[in-house]
């Protein structure tokens, strides 16, 4: 058993690099990931798991990374808004549909709704509108009235249903 | 709000979970997902000294059907029993309404028993299927039945020491229909008032089995005892599902809080009770005559 404040280690692979680390376990995944690694694009809004900023992938599912600590991602794989874009700056295409809809205005919310959408239309690629909503329902936008960040995934949806079946062809 | 600072213990298996618990008594907390316990520590309503994490003890990791019902190990997440369709319809309805799926993802089914929120599915869940934990300690092991696990808003039977190794939730009767109603302001938002129902009715929809079980409205979750057995008996119809439903509050110390008054809670409970009971009642009564088609 580790004293109070202790630091516990914690490897992980963050955006594809393998990241070794000593965290106090109190240490939230999200204050790692901004402060341990310097990943600012995932953003800490209320900390108590409600409004969905903080939405980052942990082996591939969304989770609250205010609502995980950085030692429970020992040997898992995440994936932070950081890792969308290409190397060279290209945007990922579903940031690319965000960007054509004016899917965000201040953006503070819209790396958690990325990494929402992009879980939710890799699980269930033909999602109505309806649908769309229901699954980002756990994200909070205070500028945009949702409106153009439903219209962006379901875009999304589109581009990759057509991608599949291009691959099909 | 940052959390607390607490001594973190990783447990590899129960059995190393349970003596971790054993060692530090009351000052340490069971971490299964922590999607409740984290925010109340990050509210400071809870400030554990030791999390002992179980959310990777191997043996904790598996959850089993069987005839219809399923016995769901500590560390399973809501999401991984959701998405499972060996598991029934009831069920997998309850779970969908929890939080959202980031929510889901992390958060266990046996931590939201143990939590016992009065406005959780689960524990609802729970008291409508039968079910039964089973608390583990270092000395012991013991099955509580669903009636005897929750006392109070966030107070269960749990004991220093123990933990909920894992949860039963009984096949309901393949005869059986049931329904999963709830009003909440916005998806994902705890229920201002909820309701399950399990009807099992005879090809003439005369009634012999009904649990009505209502969450989100009192101290805990609580069997409409007065709806039920005004069903027990009865041909299922537009008259004793509105009788059933008049009754449902009957007996419930319904409280009120900023989202929704006791009087608004009764009455749009009310409400949905009754539709609760009409969708179990139909479901039933397709599954009896679809029966007996099969049979003819």
């Amino acid at each position: 058993m580790r004293d109070t404040h202790e630091p516990a280690p914690v490897t992980a692979r963050v955006n594809g690099r393998t990241e070794s680390a000593a965290v106090a376990p109190r240490t939230t995944l999200a204050d790692y990931l901004r402060h341990g690694l310097g990943l600012t694009g995932t953003h800490l809004g209320c900390e108590h798991g409600v409004c969905g900023a903080c939405t980052v992938l942990l082996d591939g599912n969304p989770v609250r990374s205010c609502l995980t600590l950085a030692v429970q991602a020992h040997g898992r794989e995440v994936r932070t808004v950081e890792g969308l874009a290409a190397p060279d700056g290209t945007m990922h295409p579903l940031q690319e549909r965000f960007w054509r809809h004016q899917a965000l205005q201040c953006g503070f919310c819209t790396p958690g709704f990325l990494m929402a959408a992009l879980a939710a239309v890799d699980e269930e690629p033909d999602m109505s509108r309806d649908r769309i909503r229901e699954r980002l329902s756990g994200n909070v936008c205070r500028c945009t009235g949702y409106q153009p960040i439903v219209d962006a995934v379901e875009g999304f949806s589109a581009d990759r249903a057509a991608e599949h079946a291009g691959e099909d062809r | 709000m940052k959390l607390p600072a607490f001594a973190y213990h990783r447990a590899d298996s129960l059995a190393d979970a349970v003596d971790a618990l054993a060692v530090h008594g009351p000052e340490a907390r069971v971490l299964g997902g922590g999607q409740s316990l984290l925010p109340l520590m990050a509210l400071r309503m809870s400030v554990p000294e030791v999390l002992v994490d179980i959310s990777t003890a191997a043996d904790l990791r598996h959850h089993e059907v069987h005839d219809g019902g399923v016995t769901v190990g500590a560390a399973v997440t809501t999401r991984t029993l959701e998405t499972d369709p060996g598991v029934h319809p009831l069920i997998r309805s309850c779970l969908a309404r929890i939080g959202h799926v980031e929510i889901r993802t992390r958060g266990t089914v046996c931590g939201s028993l143990a939590h016992a929120d009065p406005a959780a599915e689960l524990p609802a869940l729970l008291l409508a299927v039968e079910g039964s934990v089973e608390l583990v300690a270092a000395h012991g092991s013991r099955v509580v039945p669903a009636a005897e696990f929750v006392a109070g808003p966030y107070t269960t039977s749990i004991d220093d020491g123990e933990l909920v190794a894992a949860a039963t939730l009984p096949a309901i009767a393949a005869s059986a229909g049931w329904s999963v109603r709830e009003i909440a302001r916005r998806s994902g938002d705890f229920a201002l008032v909820g309701v399950i129902c399990v009807l099992d009715v005879d090809r003439s929809r005369r009634c012999h089995d009904a649990r009505v079980v209502l969450f989100g409205v009192a101290a805990t979750a609580v069997r409409a005892t007065a709806a039920e057995e005004a069903l027990l008996g009865e041909i299922v119809d537009g008259l004793s599902v509105e009788q059933a439903a008049e009754l449902a509050f009957t007996g419930v110390d319904v409280l009120g809080d900023l989202h929704g008054s006791a009087e608004y809670r009764r009455r749009a409970g009310a409400r949905l009770v009754a539709a609760a009971l009409d969708e179990a009642a139909d479901r039933a009564h397709d599954t009896t005559t679809s029966r007996a088609a099969a049979r003819a």
